[in-house]
């Protein structure tokens, strides 16, 4: 293996300007992970207008740092206050609140900041060596490839969030009609652009996120009652003594290493390594007893994972160009912004971005460390910002932000139109998140599956004939098929205990 | 490694996952209550309308064939699979839990949706220091139930501070009135 592209990457991060960015991104990502309200998914998405000013390289630097950095953050709530502000840290709250409780929150954090700064550095080390070789093998992927693995990107996302896949697909296929808008690049004809010449460019990708992950995140969370009182635990002590090291030491190895795997999968790894993490743990412990009521292990197996899974989870979107979840696919539209379009050729055309991005994670999670451990203070401090006086400040970053894009007016109505449609979709328990990554991913499905038409000369079956292809397509099958044989298997089992789950809605979703 | 111990749960993964569950929905508690069948199946049939609207204009736009689509192959193809999986989810989703109802407070939702489309409309017309007040004010004081002198004073110092990072830092050419 060459390095000499890594030593490169390294140089790249270390640019001034670049370091710059990975700090800020960083912080950032630590508020958002610490404030209530909003996840890193909504900043990104309120911050793409940024990307446009800056190149491609600190932008991504910037983004990734806050998707990382969040879930840095997000710990200190789980733990102090037992908000969990992400799906992936509820499992910490188990432990993590029961040890501030017993005056021992520091030493929860302290753990949590370690074990996330080694899943992290295991997971960029894991995505350091495998990255490339992935992108290596993907590299004769030809338009059918590309179209199955869109189609099973899309399919993954819906069927692996959280809410009712029948909803979540629904939702995505919204989104790939919305790609469609606009001008078609094989006929030259508009499609469903009523005439319109802000419609005939298609609907950009900017003020559709920050409308439907940004806006409409704020205008949801307007209803809650504000009844919360925010009285954070005493943080106290937050370097682990000895003992709890050592009784952590195995929960954040095994933890980096499920957290890496699971990560890889496309669709919300980061929640399912998190309770596999905490699961693998409370089955292998002498005394599983002690989960629940405050184990450190508790704490740093979960923790450990997320943060390895968010970080690998960057492989898919580097080396086939397919985001694995919401906030992957938030990227990727910043980067087609920049005009890079992600995928096998990226490590080769771009090794700056590549190797940039991936080296800025090791910076980045040092300096998360230093935040989460010596600096912990300032941050709690900031638990006591009241979400009702950060809300419209966001809101008005994101209404000039979405107008300095293109300097229109045009732009801002269709944040608020897609806040909207976001608003009413979490409303009636639609999930954003399938409808614009399927938004992202639409064009890319419909040029490379009329290109293999075209190679196939109409038929197909040449979908299924080919190796690769027909491989993935079989995956798509499989995931569509799964829940149903899972739900299957459940309606049997309460015919075996009479007093289980019976009354449990089928339909519902468990990770 | 105890892969196989009768004694504890039998799916460990599952039960973690159910208690995180109801955790979840412990916090949801502040959230409006869920809706009835009513908006399930209003929402289906907006799908549906969606759908319906999409096949008929990707119809209209030409089908062509397989060996060469015409541009409303791929749309149509979407529409009908949305047409058809909304019309399973009027039938199946009606009793479902995951939406909520609609009460006093998203009156709130609309106050604000309110003043974010009167900041599009003035922006152009009076710069964007009256309109930014105006919206974060109502936030503050409406919205978020602020006390007054909060507000202004939240206000008045995030019109300020836009306007040196937006308009002195960046120079971002914003319509302004100053």
């Amino acid at each position: 293996m060459d390095i000499s592209p890594i030593i490169n990457g390294f140089g790249v991060v270390l640019e001034p300007d670049n370091l710059l960015y990975c700090l800020v991104g960083v912080i950032i990502g630590m508020l958002i992970g610490v404030l209530p309200g909003l996840g890193p998914g909504a900043t990104i998405a309120i911050l793409l207008p940024l990307t446009y000013g800056v190149g491609p390289v600190p932008a991504i630097i910037m983004l990734a740092g806050i998707f990382y950095g969040a879930q840095y953050g997000g710990t200190i709530t789980s733990v102090l206050l037992r908000l969990p502000g992400e799906a992936s840290s509820v499992v910490t709250v188990f432990d993590g609140f029961a040890l501030a409780k017993q005056g021992r929150a520091g030493t929860a954090l302290g753990i949590a900041a370690i074990g996330s700064f080694i899943g992290g550095t295991v997971s960029i080390l894991g995505l350091t060596l495998l990255a490339p070789i992935v992108a290596g093998f993907a590299l004769d992927f030809g338009p059918p490839e590309y179209a199955a693995l869109g189609v099973l990107g899309v399919l993954l996302i819906s069927s692996v969030g959280n809410g009712h896949k029948l909803k979540a697909i629904i939702a995505a296929c919204v989104g790939l009609l919305l790609a469609t808008v606009g001008r078609d690049t094989f006929t030259g004809a508009e499609r469903f652009t009523f005439d319109s010449l802000n419609l005939a460019e298609g609907i950009d990708f900017v003020p559709l996120a920050m409308g439907l992950f940004g806006l409409s995140e704020i205008l949801y969370n307007i209803e809650e009652r504000h009844n919360q009182v925010h009285s954070p635990a005493k943080v106290g002590n937050v370097w682990p003594s000895r003992k709890d090291l050592g009784r952590s030491k195995g929960a954040i190895g095994r933890g980096s290493l499920i957290g890496f795997f699971l990560g890889v999968l496309p669709g919300g790894g980061a929640t399912l390594s998190s309770l596999a993490a905490y699961a693998f743990e409370k089955r292998r412990a002498k005394q599983p007893e002690r989960f629940g009521r405050g184990a450190v292990e508790g704490v740093a197996a979960p923790e450990t994972a997320n943060n390895a899974a968010a970080t690998s989870s960057f492989i898919p979107l580097l080396t086939l160009g397919i985001p694995a979840n919401a906030t992957m696919a938030l990227i990727f539209g910043a980067l087609l912004i920049q005009g890079i379009q992600p995928g096998p050729q990226l490590v080769a055309q771009h090794p700056d971005v590549f190797w940039g991005v991936i080296n800025s994670m090791y910076i980045g999670n040092i300096l998360l460390l230093i935040m989460s451990i010596p600096m912990v203070g300032v941050f709690v401090r900031i638990l006591r910002v009241r979400p009702a006086i950060l809300a419209p400040i966001t809101v008005l970053i994101t209404l000039l932000g979405a107008y300095t894009v293109n300097n229109q007016v045009y732009d801002i109505f269709l944040v608020i139109a897609f806040g909207l449609l976001g608003y009413l979709m979490k409303k009636l328990g639609f999930e954003p998140g399938p409808l614009v990554l399927a938004f992202v991913l639409g064009s890319m499905i419909e040029n490379s599956s009329r290109q293999s038409l075209l190679i196939f000369g109409g038929d197909p079956t040449g979908f299924f004939t080919r190796p690769i292809s027909g491989t993935v397509l079989a995956l798509v099958l499989l995931v569509a098929v799964l829940p149903l044989i899972r739900k299957a298997l459940r309606r049997r089992r309460p015919a075996e205990e009479p007093a289980g789950r019976a009354d449990e809605p089928v339909e519902e979703n468990t990770p | 490694m105890s892969m196989s111990d009768p004694a504890r749960s039998p799916e460990p993964l599952d039960d973690v996952a159910a208690e995180a569950e109801r955790l979840q929905a412990e916090l949801d508690e502040s959230r409006p209550p869920h809706a009835g069948p009513l908006s399930q199946v209003a929402a289906a049939l907006a799908g549906l309308a969606a759908g319906i609207f999409g096949a008929v204009g990707s119809y209209a736009l030409g089908l062509g064939s397989l060996t060469q689509p015409g541009p409303g192959l791929w749309p149509f193809a979407i529409s009908v699979v949305i047409v058809a999986l909304s019309a399973a989810l009027v039938v199946t989703g009606r009793l479902l839990e995951d939406a909520e109802r609609f009460s006093k407070a998203s009156l709130l939702t609309l106050v604000a949706l309110v003043t974010l489309v009167l900041l599009a409309v003035l922006l152009p017309l009076i710069g964007f220091e009256i309109p930014s007040l105006l919206l974060v004010f109502v936030w503050l004081r409406w919205l978020g139930k602020e006390s007054w002198r909060s507000s202004i004073v939240i206000s008045v110092c995030t019109v300020a501070a836009f306007y040196v990072i937006f308009v002195l830092l960046l120079q971002v050419p914003l319509p302004r009135l100053i």
